[in-house]
């Protein structure tokens, strides 16, 4: 194997060790990421606090309560207000939501399968108003099913939620937190090991050996690329073991796409790199440029489906959407490499092509 | 004694380490108000360390450090508002412009804006850095960054300054107008404390203290250290010294030679002459031009001291 | 061919940062085993120059050849056949010193065996064993300095460029270090270096002095030194750069 990109890994690794502080905070880092997206900043909700008015008071609509308060989704905090008092309910925040079942709800679920229950929701956070609106629905479902309705109450749901049939977070959050992370790590590593480079002045020296520039990228590239895998495979046995999150599919299909999409994480990296003269903007860069539209643009918390058209667009770009759909669907669906051609072949063509650009624009000089 | 002495600084009996490294030990001088003391010895001597315990950037181990009477460990904000200092490869804003850095400085010290203009001026004269005002720090050549460092600096005149290697890589002209400037200062009562490796500089010091591992082994006046050196030194001039130095290290004599431009000093000792000098030269076959008794500078009496003390 | 006797040839060599001419159509040629002493004051052009000999900026226009090869199109053989110790310190701080020569080897394209022979031969030449396994950062100046040259000599080049070496190094230091010089020159290799220590400028075999891009004397320091009537390469120094500052 080639001597020169040996001596630079070798380097590079031991400019790692050195640096134990960092290399701390980029283990530990996804770790607390999870946990935090695993407990703190619950997406999923419990206990919502949830105002109930049975104008019906017939033993289908005390079923029905009884469905919902015997789940921890829904803390019953009001009952019968009367109606002229909904708003304020809402507004001093008692309860975040207000199910009304109707007068005449079990008469005309005798008569009429479709029956209507009224559900008013708090929507000035909408994440939340959209998991309130979903618990119920499920709820209802589950109802229905019950009572043996062949009938649906009318509801929609997400595609994703087949997958997840309970409704876990976790099961969105880790495969999109190792896309998140993964993707900056990769990034955000090599951008700043080139940039650091530059700014010490220690680039000028090897600039003036008879190295190639793609021997530069590529020794630099791989340590922090070894460094990103042991942070994927860190994140996916937590999250396995842990929160536990099914992987239905192959882990081998599994971690060879992470090792496509890392690749397309340093191609990215280098393109700032080689944009970049500080370390600051470098990090900068990085930063903005993957976490956003990582976490907003990619699926990982809004899916791609409701976004504005533009969007939609632009979210093909992101690498992290193709990877999703990779990671979520061989985690969550098992499904083979098959079904996941057409993302991988995005994946590596966004990485050729940041590739390119970085190469044409890497310097072997000093100039500016 | 502590109490009633008014020296800007004063420095008693400083230890410290780094680790199993001994830094500094056991320093003791005084810098004396409106001179410019200058502390002189090999890389890793402990300088620097001593510098930076009198800003209060470091705590000594042990031993007595009096910035203006006050001891610096208990009066940190007050030294640090009094005191002018420049650290050793200090790095200025590379994205702002010449003109933008020293008037950053002008302002971060308060310094009225006519008088910011004057010394501005008085400083481009010796920096010659007037022509580049408006080109970033970044884009300098290094000894240029060095100068417009120093000139920043300088922004301020506080009445005591602690200057570390204030001219690494300047050019000799700038230097000896960087020397003016100084000398100026000091004579409207600034006290100055540097260091340099450039030898000739220590002769322009009111005083000098050498340093060597961690200890003062000589400080007084230069004349005054010079006379430490009190045995006869010979210029055997030569169009290629080094070979002159070779030919001697290879003869393996045991006096003092050293390097130098036009040819190799050598001393060894009270009564060593000319003509023992001359057999010496003729016994190796060293060719030379001339031979002629020199005054010893302060490079010579480095170069014994570092040699004796690393004995 | 006449080139052959040259290490490093220039001629009418600019370089331009925008409209600024930081070197003006400077001429030169180095002969092989010369050690060729830079000088001038601060911003005169001096690593400008070296950095287009050595690949790292591309003349705005002149041209120049480095062991027989054309800076504009041959900088891959160029860099084959130099070393170069840039005037700011660019070896890493946080590898230790022999890291940093085995670092260097490798890149140079030395095998295993190679590279650890190699290290330790100039782990000895350079007297560095008991610093061997010391972090950079921790090192005196002057040990720092002779670890990059030693780096820029793994290669066994013809040409070494040495961009300030002895700034900020004692007296004693400095010393050991020209002798380093010295002894490389002895071997026939070209040394191409700076300085602002004038009497380390006397320890060259042929002088150039520059003032803003131009270079305005070229000669033995002796007979520069006749010229300008002078004992010390000092006065010529501050006689040249003066010159300029008067009739400007
Ligand atoms: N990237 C750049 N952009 C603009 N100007 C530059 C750039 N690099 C150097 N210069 C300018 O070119 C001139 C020559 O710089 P150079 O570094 O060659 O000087 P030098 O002779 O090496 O000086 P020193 O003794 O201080 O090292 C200076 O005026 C410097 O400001
Ligand atoms: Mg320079």
């Amino acid at each position: 194997m080639n001597h020169v990109l040996l001596s630079i890994m070798r380097k590079e690794f031991r400019h790692i060790r050195r640096d134990p502080q960092t290399l701390a905070i980029i283990l530990a880092w996804p770790v607390i990421m999870l946990f935090l997206f695993g407990y703190a900043i619950t997406m999923e909700m419990r206990q919502i606090d949830t105002a109930i008015v049975d104008l019906d008071h017939s033993p289908q609509s005390r079923a029905f309560i009884e469905r919902v308060t015997s789940t921890d989704f829904f803390n019953v905090t009001a009952v019968d207000i009367p109606y002229n008092e909904y708003e304020k309910v809402l507004m001093e925040r008692k309860a975040r939501c207000i199910l009304v079942i109707p007068q005449d709800f079990a008469r005309k679920l005798q008569k009429n399968p479709r029956t209507k229950i009224q559900l008013i929701i708090d929507a000035s956070d909408p994440n939340a108003a959209n998991y309130i609106s979903k618990y119920f629905s499920q709820i209802a479902a589950q109802y229905n099913f019950a009572h043996n309705r062949i009938d649906f109450i009318p509801f929609t749901m997400e595609s994703r939620l087949l997958f997840n049939p309970d409704l876990k977070s976790q099961y969105f959050f880790v495969p999109g937190l190792i896309a998140v992370i993964l993707l900056l790590i990769s990034a955000l590593l090599t951008s700043i090991a080139i940039v650091r480079e530059k700014e010490l002045g220690t680039m000028e020296q090897i600039l003036v050996s008879p190295v190639r520039h793609y021997q530069i990228i590529i020794g630099k590239a791989i340590p922090y690329t070894v460094i990103g895998f042991i942070d994927a495979i860190i994140i996916l046995a937590v999250g396995h073991f842990w929160f536990k999150v099914p992987i239905e599919g192959g882990l081998l299909l599994l971690l060879g796409t992470m090792i496509i999409y890392i690749f397309t994480g340093l191609s990215f990296g280098l393109l700032v790199s080689t944009i970049t003269t500080s370390q600051r903007v470098a990090m900068m860069a990085a930063l903005v440029s993957t976490i956003l539209p990582t976490i907003m643009l990619s699926g990982f918390i809004f899916p791609v489906d409701s976004m504005p058209v533009i969007f939609q667009y632009v979210s093909k770009i992101i690498p992290a959407t193709h990877f999703l759909e990779i990671i979520r669907g061989i985690m969550l669906k098992g499904v083979g490499f098959g079904e996941l051609k057409t993302q991988i072949g995005y994946l590596a063509l966004i990485a050729f092509v940041l590739n390119a650009i970085s190469i044409r624009k890497f310097k072997t000089n000093l100039e500016p | 004694m502590a109490e009633s002495n008014t020296n800007p600084i004063l420095i008693n009996n400083l230890q410290k380490s780094y680790g199993a490294v001994r830094a500094v030990r056991g320093v003791s001088f005084e810098v004396q108000e409106g001179e410019i003391f200058g502390l002189i010895g090999p890389d890793g001597a402990g300088k620097t360390t001593i510098i930076r315990i009198v800003v209060s950037l470091l705590a000594a181990d042990s031993g007595e450090v009096l910035f203006k009477g006050r001891s610096v460990g208990e009066h940190i904000q007050f030294v640090r508002t009094n005191v002018g200092y420049m650290p050793q490869r200090f790095s200025l804003y590379q994205d702002l412009t010449v003109r933008e850095n020293l008037d950053f400085f002008g302002d971060l010290f308060k310094v009225p804006l006519d008088v910011q203009r004057q010394r501005r001026e008085e400083l481009y004269a010796f920096s010659k850095l007037g022509p580049f005002e408006n080109r970033r720090a970044g884009q300098l050549s290094g000894g240029m960054k060095q100068k417009l460092a120093l000139s920043c600096m300088l922004m301020h005149e506080p009445d005591v300054i602690l200057l570390d290697e204030p001219t690494y890589g300047v050019d000799p002209v700038s230097r000896s107008e960087f020397w003016d400037i100084l000398k100026k200062l000091a004579e409207r009562g600034t006290t100055i404390l540097v260091t340099t490796a450039y030898m000739d500089e220590a002769h322009l010091c009111d005083r000098v203290g050498l340093m060597f591992d961690g200890q003062l082994l000589a400080l007084d006046t230069p004349s005054a250290l010079l006379k430490q050196f009190d045995k006869p030194l010979f210029l055997v001039e030569s169009s290629r010294p080094h070979e002159t130095y070779t030919a001697l290290k290879n003869a393996d004599f045991k006096g003092e030679y050293n390097l130098f431009g036009n040819g190799v000093h050598i001393s060894a000792g009270k009564d060593f002459s000319r003509n023992k000098l001359i057999k010496l030269l003729e016994e190796n076959r060293i060719e030379y031009k001339s031979i002629r008794p020199v005054q010893p500078g302060l490079e010579d009496l480095f170069l014994e001291l570092q040699r004796t003390a690393a004995s | 061919m006449t080139e052959n006797n040259y290490a490093v040839t220039a001629e009418n060599l600019t370089r331009k940062f925008g409209s600024f001419t930081a070197v003006d159509k400077v001429s030169f040629a180095v002969k092989k085993g010369e050690v060729f002493g830079f000088l001038g004051a601060n911003g005169a052009g001096k690593t400008t120059t070296i950095r287009m000999l050595c690949g790292l900026l591309q003349p705005t226009s002149g041209q120049a050849t480095v062991a027989g090869y054309n800076v504009y199109t041959q900088y891959e053989q160029i860099k084959m056949n130099i070393g170069y110790m840039s005037q700011r310190f660019s070896l890493y701080e946080d590898l230790t010193v022999r890291e940093n020569i085995e670092f260097y080897a490798g890149v140079y394209g030395l095998k295993r065996k190679q590279i650890k022979q190699k290290t330790e031969e100039l782990l000895t030449y350079l007297k560095l064993w008991d610093q061997a396994d010391m972090l950079t950062v921790s090192l005196p100046l002057g040990w720092k300095q002779r670890m990059a040259l030693s780096t820029a000599l793994l290669h066994d080049p013809d040409i070494i460029f040495l961009d300030e070496p002895t700034s900020g190094v004692d007296p004693d230091s400095r010393r050991n270090f020209w002798l380093l010089i010295y002894e490389l020159a002895d071997k026939g290799k070209t040394v191409f270096v700076t300085t602002h220590f004038m009497d380390e400028a006397e320890y060259c075999h042929r002088l150039s002095i520059m003032r803003d891009g131009k270079i305005v004397e070229l000669d033995e320091p002796q007979r520069l030194k006749q010229k300008y009537h002078a004992d010390t390469m000092q006065e010529v120094f501050l006689n040249v750069v003066n010159e300029g500052g008067s009739d400007k």
